[in-house]
């Protein structure tokens, strides 16, 4: 089956992020495919580059990262939704006068109608709410 | 063509959902037919004569007239929801069909993707 993921929750705030982290992981194991990861409302703080949790504690954004990474997988970032949390890549910096970027580029900036988008794709749609 | 139905439950300006939630609306609407759900404290998004600018949050509350605009035009409350906060649809920013709880599962039955705000 065809997935696609919404996170709406920020990391360390809310359980959302990671048990988006474990259903993903748990399809992936089962030979589903994860169509698009879609982060909305607090779940763009996931591609904050800058996060840096306490050693004994999961890194949630480098989970993300390395999933992404070994899957292949699209992690977009809602770009209004970034901006209001100041969750910027190099030209939105260039365009905002910010003095640095913080998104990893495992993620992608993108509007709302990759969200759209994704519902109207995949088989089934799950969303992580804070 | 895949039908979306969009449902709010958060009360406005306590927290953004209903704001962003509207945005997903709007732009769901450009791809297909789509339809709104507002339930639980989500009913309290319509009510009007909000005046959020004293928060200092956005009065997105006007918005919602511009639903039509946009070609949705199934906009539900969950009558149970509104007697409870004792709400009538006349103070409500725009008109809406009001479902008694027990058919909400025959209207989520009705559509392909549930997006929850």
């Amino acid at each position: 089956m065809k997935f696609a993921i919404v996170v709406q929750g920020a990391p360390y705030s809310h359980q959302a992020p990671l048990s988006a982290l474990n259903f993903v992981n748990a399809a992936l194991d089962a030979g589903h495919e994860i169509y698009r990861i879609f982060f909305y409302n607090d779940g763009v703080n996931n591609a904050n580059d800058l996060i840096a949790p306490p050693q004994d504690e999961t890194n949630i954004h480098a989970a993300w990262v390395l999933l992404a990474q070994k899957y292949d997988i699209e992690l977009i970032v809602c770009i209004a939704s970034s901006l209001r949390r100041g969750i910027m890549n190099d030209a939105e910096v260039t365009r905002y006068e910010k003095l640095a970027a913080n998104l990893n580029p495992a993620f992608t900036i993108s509007g709302l109608g990759q969200l759209i988008d994704a519902g109207l794709n995949a088989d089934r749609t799950v969303t992580f709410a804070a | 063509m895949k039908r979306i139905l969009l449902t709010q439950s958060k009360s406005p300006h306590g927290s953004i959902n209903g704001q962003e939630g509207l945005d997903a609306i709007l732009m769901g609407s450009a791809f297909t037919q789509c339809a709104v759900l507002f339930h639980g404290d989500g009913v309290y998004q319509l009510l009007k004569y909000q005046q959020p600018k004293k928060l200092g949050t956005k009065d997105y509350a006007v918005t919602f007239g511009a639903l039509a605009d946009y070609g949705v035009e199934q906009i539900c409350c969950i009558e149970e929801d509104l007697i409870e906060r004792k709400i009538t649809t006349q103070e409500l920013v725009i008109p809406v069909s009001v479902v008694d709880r027990e058919s909400v599962r025959d209207l989520i039955r009705g559509f392909d993707l549930v997006l929850d705000f």
